[in-house]
């Protein structure tokens, strides 16, 4: 069987490991190549196996800075903290967008360019296994002894069982019995007579080229459904406070991420109210005391004009509401702070979501009181659910629950720098026109509260209240230094859409799936003859073909050789 | 004593027991190069006595054959005689790979053809009683391994393999199971890569006993998930087939540059290898186990983006550890490239494999423990 001949070969890359080799012809002069030439060439280069070798081991290559680097995408406080701590190196490798590797131009070249030798590489190949699909098993070869597993039986066996009349017609029996085993084998099979030598010629294993192509068409469709489908959704924060609720709108988001397409004309107006945030830390293995167990918010969704729906979301459990997803990204204290001014009046009270800086959730806030004051009033706090002091005199926090909660406020005077109407952080204060009355240098304590306490503000400015949100709060029965429930607790939502993510899940699958058969299948083409020795006896020889790897074909060539040759068993 | 203690003590066990397994198949590797090299001197003594065609042209078509013909070919093995055993493949193989024809989809059976035409006369080798010992020392140091794994996981009350104790732990467990399961499995005897598999596995339990220990402690809420059992016990028996994987790999680059030695020069030194499987086989091998690899990898990347979706709000957000899995699963591809290509086939796919199980141990050490990001989970 001369290369040529093989209807699968030519459709693989020319330096296919079973691609059949091209041989220079040295005697023919190669005609200079014009402009299709060359788009020729390059076309086959770029859709050869080295090249799509060599560009998947540069895609490996080109994804390692974006490990070593802080990225825009996961990271974006450790790129401003890379800019600080490196500001001579950060807007150099800037300029390489180190910090955007995966959307960068060179790594989108490398992996656009692999994506397109896969095309050229997949679509001949459809086209040729779809001609294949269809073919009829290719003739049998003249001499097997060349090929894989070649083996012979007698023929005798079919003489006796089937008191065949004639040799002839006990080789036609035999390959007729031959055909039938490899048909139920599950090969496609094909009879062929070739100078009065009866042969069954059948081939298995289509499925692993099918598998082959579905596995790489879907990567692409992981590529497409990603880069097109993930352009439709959005991801959207918001910082949540028990009792309190939000409206899926944009103006509702603290920070709103529309993918390229987004329209948020499509937001579904639904209200999401938290009810209570249930926290449970370890609290009997020494090991681990603090260490969080579970986080549940206990949310309920409320469509515009219906009813509301209880729902939980959990750090594993995301609640699937409205075409949306719901996840529970971190939590933190809101302790509900209320300022008066001197006449009593209160000019501020809110829970205001303080952002934990360890585990067991040390918390910085900020408040700002922009008007009912003399002027606008800002103040920095610390809160401790478990207060203690450290040998140095500084506070932490010791535990993560409510044990001994303490809030300490320093307060600044001045412009909080919020009227030009320019958007600031809920979460910073820029003290810059500001003068601060307590605390750091200014020789008076911070203020320091536990909760259902009240001090005055320096300089007679008015008054400042921690409140005690507990049920019964104020009640004399209460269990006296009991805080557990005297804080509130906000939970941070992510809400995210992404319609593409269905058809990446699609793709996945048969990416598994068409991986699992195109490696383990294997495609196989077997022959069995009545050979006619020149001695006029017929004996039958087998022989089978790996089309691909294939390490069983040896024995499954003499498994079938055995089970065939003898009928009577 | 708590379970914990207990399965601290079954670690230690196993790894005195490890160390044991490990010198009897140093010794075997010796014995072996001693075979070799006396087989070496009876061909020079007496040419008539062994295979005359290893002297003619130093080119016998040779093959190893199966474990179980090696073993019979050799007079009886614990006496240390050996014997060279005379190439015989089957009658289609020889034509196909001296004058089959030119379509490189000539098949390749394991071992039998040796495709470079660099030949060497492979020595028959039995199994040597520190050989024995050494299985049956893996055997023991395997459930007494198997014991600490489960008395961990009893004590911790789920999955033993939360942090990365507990993966090191579980981990080499696969290691030594896939080993053992392949040494029953199987056509070749694979017990030559014991020196292999129980240094590393003593190794990185060593390290983990001694540096990666944390005390049992609850799953924090985003380990508690099903995912747990599924995810990390995938990854760790791809990272078992690929240690294997990458074990054949350095054999098959040892035994080709040997292969080549052999073919150009007259005489070429006599070592454990010659009792081994040729390079071909040796890579043929090394592939079946890197694809079962490949495809655990491949479903550790997606049930892991499908966990991430649930536990971090997205399924592929470019996080070091992610990028990691990325990039080994992107090798491994490449490897898998490499094995279809000309030119690439031999020992530059067998390299592709060797820096494939690097970047999967170097995920595992130098990111789980220096680089930022959401798989924080090393306990450390």
């Amino acid at each position: 069987m001369s290369p040529r001949s093989d209807p699968d070969a030519l459709s693989r890359p020319d330096d296919h490991i079973y691609a059949p080799e091209r041989k220079p012809d040295a005697s023919v002069t190669q005609p200079k190549l014009g402009v299709v030439g060359w788009l020729r060439f390059a076309w086959r280069q770029l859709t050869s196996m080295r090249t799509a070798l060599l560009l998947l081991l540069l895609l490996a290559i080109a994804a390692v800075p974006g490990s070593l680097v802080p990225q825009r995408s996961s990271d974006p406080n450790g790129v401003t903290q890379y800019f600080a701590d490196n500001p001579d190196l950060a807007p150099v490798l800037d300029g390489f967008q180190m910090f955007d590797v995966y959307t960068s131009a060179w790594f989108s070249a490398i992996y656009l360019l692999l994506f397109v030798s896969l095309i050229g590489c997949v679509i001949p190949r459809t086209k040729h296994h779809f001609d294949a699909l269809r073919a009829r098993p290719p003739r049998t070869p003249v001499r097997l002894s060349r090929l894989a597993g070649y083996t012979e039986r007698p023929l005798a066996g079919f003489e006796t069982a089937h008191g065949a009349s004639s040799t002839s017609s006990a080789a036609d029996a035999a390959i007729d019995r031959a055909a039938a085993e490899l048909r139920r084998a599950g090969y496609r099979v094909e009879r062929y007579d070739m100078r009065g030598e009866a042969s069954v010629s059948a081939e298995r294993g289509y499925l692993r080229e099918t598998g082959n192509l579905v596995f790489h068409t879907a990567l692409l469709g992981v590529l497409v459904a990603v880069g097109i489908g993930g352009g439709f959704g959005f991801s959207g924060q918001r910082v949540v406070v028990e009792g309190q609720s939000f409206v899926n709108t944009l103006a509702a988001y603290d920070s709103f991420n529309p993918g390229r397409f987004f329209d948020d004309t499509t937001l579904d107006p639904y209200r999401l109210s938290l009810g209570e945030l249930d926290a449970v830390y370890e609290t009997r293995n020494q090991e681990a005391i603090g260490q969080p167990i579970d986080f549940t918010a206990h949310v309920s969704v409320q469509a515009k004009g219906g009813d509301s729906e209880p729902g939980v979301v959990k750090v594993n459990a995301p609640l699937r509401v409205h075409g949306t997803d719901v996840y529970l990204l971190g939590n933190g204290y809101a302790p509900t702070i209320t300022v008066r001014n001197p006449d009593g009046e209160v000019v501020f009270t809110d829970a205001v979501p303080f952002l934990p800086q360890d585990a067991n959730l040390t918390s910085i806030g900020v408040v700002k009181v922009p008007d009912g004051l003399e002027e606008q009033l800002g103040m920095v706090g610390f809160f401790y659910p478990t207060q203690t002091t450290l040998g140095s005199g500084a506070y932490t926090s010791s535990y993560p629950d409510l044990v001994y909660p303490v809030l300490t406020l320093n307060v600044y005077q001045g412009d909080l720098g919020i009227n030009e109407g320019t958007p600031t952080s809920v979460y910073t204060l820029d003290p810059s026109s500001m003068e601060q009355l307590t605390g750091g240098s200014t020789g008076v304590e911070s203020i320091e509260l536990m909760p259902g306490e009240t001090v005055e503000l320096p300089n007679g400015l008015g008054s400042v209240s921690f409140e005690d949100v507990s049920p019964d709060a104020g009640d004399p029965d209460a269990a006296e230094g009991d805080y557990s429930q005297s804080v509130s607790r906000f939970a941070s939502f992510d809400i995210h859409d992404d319609p593409s993510q269905g058809w990446v899940l699609a793709f996945a699958v048969l990416i598994v799936a068409g991986l699992l058969v195109s490696l383990f299948v294997p495609r196989r083409r077997m022959w069995v003859k009545a050979a006619r020795r020149p001695d006029g006896t017929v004996v039958l020889e087998y022989a089978g073909l790996a089309r691909g790897e294939d390490p069983g074909l040896e024995e499954a060539v003499a498994a079938f050789a055995d089970r065939h040759a003898n009928p009577a068993t | 004593m708590t379970l914990d203690e207990i399965s601290i003590i079954l670690v230690y066990s196993a790894m005195a027991v490890y160390a044991i397994a490990f010198i009897a198949y140093a010794i075997d590797l010796a014995r072996r190069s001693a075979a070799a090299t006396r087989a070496a001197d009876l061909v020079g003594v007496a040419p008539s006595v062994s295979a005359p065609a290893v002297v003619a042209g130093g080119r016998a078509a040779t093959s190893v054959g199966s474990a179980t013909d090696a073993t019979t070919a050799s007079v009886p093995e614990s006496s240390g005689t050996v014997a060279i055993e005379r190439a015989v493949p089957s009658a289609g193989e020889a034509e196909v790979t001296g004058t089959g024809p030119a379509t490189p989809a000539a098949p390749r059976k394991l071992g039998a053809s040796v495709a470079s035409g660099a030949t060497v006369a492979s020595v028959a080798y039995g199994r040597s009683p520190a050989l024995r010992v050494g299985v049956a020392m893996t055997v023991i140091a395997w459930v007494l391994h198997l014991s600490a794994d489960v008395t961990r996981g009893l004590a911790a009350g789920r999955v033993p393999w939360a942090n990365m104790y507990e993966f090191a732990l579980t981990g080499t467990l696969v290691i030594t199971t896939v080993y053992l399961v392949v040494l029953v499995v199987a056509k070749y005897d694979l017990r030559f890569l014991g020196t292999f598999v129980t240094g590393l596995v003593l190794v990185l339990l060593g390290v983990a006993t001694v540096n990666f220990y944390v005390s049992v402690v609850p799953l924090p809420p985003a380990l508690q998930s099903a995912w747990l059992v599924i995810h990390v016990f995938v990854a760790t028996s791809a990272t078992g087939f690929l240690a294997l994987g990458f074990a054949l790999s350095v054999v098959q680059l040892m035994q080709s540059r040997r292969e080549s030695l052999a073919a150009s020069a007259k005489a070429v030194k006599q070592n454990f290898l010659a009792t081994l499987p040729d390079s071909a086989a040796l890579e043929n091998l090394a592939y079946r186990v890197i694809i079962v690899g490949f495809i655990l990898w491949t479903f550790t990347l997606m049930a892991g983006a499908i966990w991430a979706e649930a536990a971090w709000g997205r399924y592929w957000g470019w996080d070091t550890k992610e990028v990691w899995t990325f990039i080994i699963w992107v090798v491994y591809a490449g490897y898998i490239h490499a094995r279809a290509t000309r030119g690439w086939r031999g020992s530059r796919s067998a390299w592709l494999a060797i820096i494939g199980f690097s970047t999967v141990l170097f995920s595992f050490t130098v990111v789980n423990l220096f680089f930022k990001g959401l798989h924080a989970y090393s306990g450390l």
